[in-house]
């Protein structure tokens, strides 16, 4: 026991030591947030939109022809019924829709107030934000326009619908993704490339000739991982919740023990790494390419797995990160219990078990 | 028996059918200065791994400090000391973390780690360093540095592998005052080099050629049974008659 806290104490003077090792993990996580949650907001321009102009009067026109001039949207072909909306939505064709009541010129001028309704879709929540707020200004500055009187004003109130993510949030769906992102980082590419690197100098061997165990160099070794994994955790969800207003619905308690569970994957995934590989420069390429790629592109955060080919979605049944995602989303912000992911919780507490088995087994074989 | 601080019998290693290291046989007393020396890819260091509890022999019967490579590795392990050709030391820890992480993974106490560390920075000379971190001193007090550090435990045996590789002849001049030092502290002291003015060092050397040990003597009669007066003439005849290529 003594052996270990001497080897784990040494392991944290070379995390604090290093600083490159430092800013990646602790300056990375809140980078990504960040960026996730204000900067990264798809360029809007020439967006299809459809117009349901049930009214066919003066006002509706003319906010329709505003619509088209402006460089913003591309307005499709109007459709005659409200269920056509929603395949033109399915079809992928228009990401908004404006539907005018057939009442609405003399709501405007009766009672100097109109609703009109506007649908966005909401798996793309930014560019929906952006779309509905483009719109908004169209209308209110065509309002600002029809003034009778001074004093007096038109009222335009449109009603926003966002399909799929009514709450709409922008940072619900990525926050999942960046704390797995996070960990595989932390957990796979630090942890194998400090293994690697004890192998690069050379100190390694004098680990393997010391008393230790084998397996007590392979705990000290990620024990420092997994507690600076958790101290990341903690300060992703604090960033979420007090900075992008993310409300964690489901149990922290179950939450924490998923994702410690997800660390103990990453980790084995990072001794594996580690075992295979003689430099850090390769343990950082598998652990980039490898793995953070693969979640960056199959977790279904950044890109929907259902419209992937086949074998895009066998990929993505494979890496552990998929199920931690499907969790997260489902207890975080669904608010589900245990009961409900169950099934993920059980691949990936398989996957843990299976890595580190191997990891352990070739351990000891490159030992004699 | 007893006071054979190595004993090895035959001793083989042998992946599929190449004999890395071929029934070696020698022994190495207490306190004894042993070279091992051979060309590259000759096997020592497959035979050094072996008897530092790294790897287990193929056949053979060894001993070190008493323990059986095969049953007591770990026994082993904790009564020797290594320095490897690479460095031993960790850069971006200071010399006093060094210290005391090497004293804690050897199990010793916090108070004997406090009491041998000020002894060893003071005996180095390095008390004013020992709050600097390792990758700022000069190569050669980081090797005498590693050696002190391999033998902080208080070791039966040290292994130290090409310790002094890349260092001027002044400085290795003084690693092996240190080297002395250990001996007439009853350390046994096992070594390889490629330094021919080390080997006239040891009290007794052996010369690996393709895995078996070719000769076995102190310096002073080897030059005499091979008519020379250099140890880098005995080396070389020795090693030419090797039939596998250096790596």
């Amino acid at each position: 026991m003594k052996q270990l806290i001497a080897f784990v104490r040494k392991e944290f003077y070379h995390v604090f030591r290093d600083k490159r090792t430092l800013l990646i993990m602790f300056g990375l996580p809140v980078v990504q947030i960040i960026l996730f949650g204000f900067a990264l907001s798809s360029e809007v321009k020439n967006i299809g939109i459809t117009v349901l102009d049930n009214a066919h009067d003066n006002n509706s026109e003319q906010i329709i022809n505003r619509i088209k001039t402006s460089s913003y949207f591309l307005v499709k072909d109007p459709v005659l019924r409200y269920d056509d909306i929603l395949e033109k939505f399915k079809e992928g064709g228009i990401k908004c829709a404006l539907i005018f009541p057939s009442n609405f010129s003399e709501e405007l001028s009766h009672f100097g107030r109109a609703e009109i309704q506007i649908i966005t879709d909401g798996s793309d929540p930014n560019t929906a934000t952006i779309l509905v707020n483009y719109l908004t200004a169209i209308i209110s500055s065509y309002q600002q326009q029809i003034k009778p009187a001074p004093g007096l004003s038109y009222q335009i109130v449109p009603q926003i619908r966002q399909l799929y993510n009514e709450e709409q949030n922008g940072s619900l769906n990525f926050i999942p993704g960046v704390i797995a992102l996070i960990f595989m980082i932390v957990s796979t590419a630090l942890t194998s490339v400090s293994i690697v690197r004890e192998k690069e100098l050379g100190t390694m061997e004098i680990l393997l000739v010391s008393p230790l165990k084998p397996i007590m160099v392979l705990i000290a070794k990620t024990i420092p991982y997994l507690v600076l994994s958790v101290v990341n955790f903690i300060i992703i969800l604090t960033l979420s919740v007090y900075l992008l207003d993310v409300h964690i619905k489901g149990s922290l308690v179950l939450i924490f023990a998923e994702s410690i569970l997800f660390i103990i994957t990453c980790l084995s995934l990072g001794l594996l790494i580690s075992n295979v590989t003689n430099s850090q420069q390769t343990a950082m390429l598998i652990s980039m390419m490898g793995m953070m790629l693969p979640t960056l592109l199959f977790t279904g955060f950044m890109f929907p797995i259902e419209n992937m080919p086949w074998i895009f979605q066998i990929i993505s049944h494979i890496i552990p990160s998929s199920y931690y995602y499907i969790i997260i989303k489902a207890v975080m912000l669904k608010g589900l219990g245990f009961s409900f992911v169950w099934k993920e919780t059980l691949v990936l507490a398989g996957m843990a078990v299976f890595l580190l088995t191997i990891s352990l087994k070739n351990f000891k074989i490159r030992l004699s | 028996m007893n006071n054979k601080a190595i004993i090895c019998q035959n001793l083989t290693k042998q992946f599929g059918k190449f004999k890395a290291v071929d029934q070696i046989t020698f022994d190495v007393d207490q306190g004894e200065i042993f070279g091992f020396l051979g060309a590259n890819g000759a096997g020592k260091t497959t035979a050094m791994r072996m008897l530092c509890g790294l790897s287990f022999p193929t056949s053979g019967k060894a001993t070190v400090a008493g323990f059986d490579v095969y049953r007591q590795q770990e026994k082993i392990k904790a009564s020797i000391g290594y320095m490897s050709q690479k460095f031993s030391l960790y850069e971006n820890l200071t010399v006093m973390e060094n210290i005391e992480f090497y004293g804690g993974v050897y199990g010793l106490s916090r108070s004997d780690i406090k009491k041998r560390s000020e002894d060893l920075v003071s005996t180095l000379g390095m008390s004013n360093e020992a709050k600097k971190l390792v990758g700022e001193l000069p190569l050669g007090w980081k090797q005498k540095l590693a050696f002190s550090v391999a033998i902080f435990h208080r070791p039966k045996i040290v292994f130290l592998d090409e310790p002094t590789g890349g260092v001027d002849p002044i400085t290795r001049r003084q690693f092996w005052d240190l080297i002395y030092e250990a001996a007439a502290n009853g350390i046994t002291v096992f070594v390889t080099t490629h330094y021919m003015d080390e080997a006239e060092y040891c009290k007794r050397i052996s010369v690996m050629v393709d895995g078996r040990v070719e000769a076995l003597d102190t310096p002073a009669n080897l030059k005499r049974n091979y008519n020379t007066n250099s140890m880098d003439e005995v080396f070389f005849q020795l090693a030419r008659r090797a039939q596998r290529s250096g790596d």
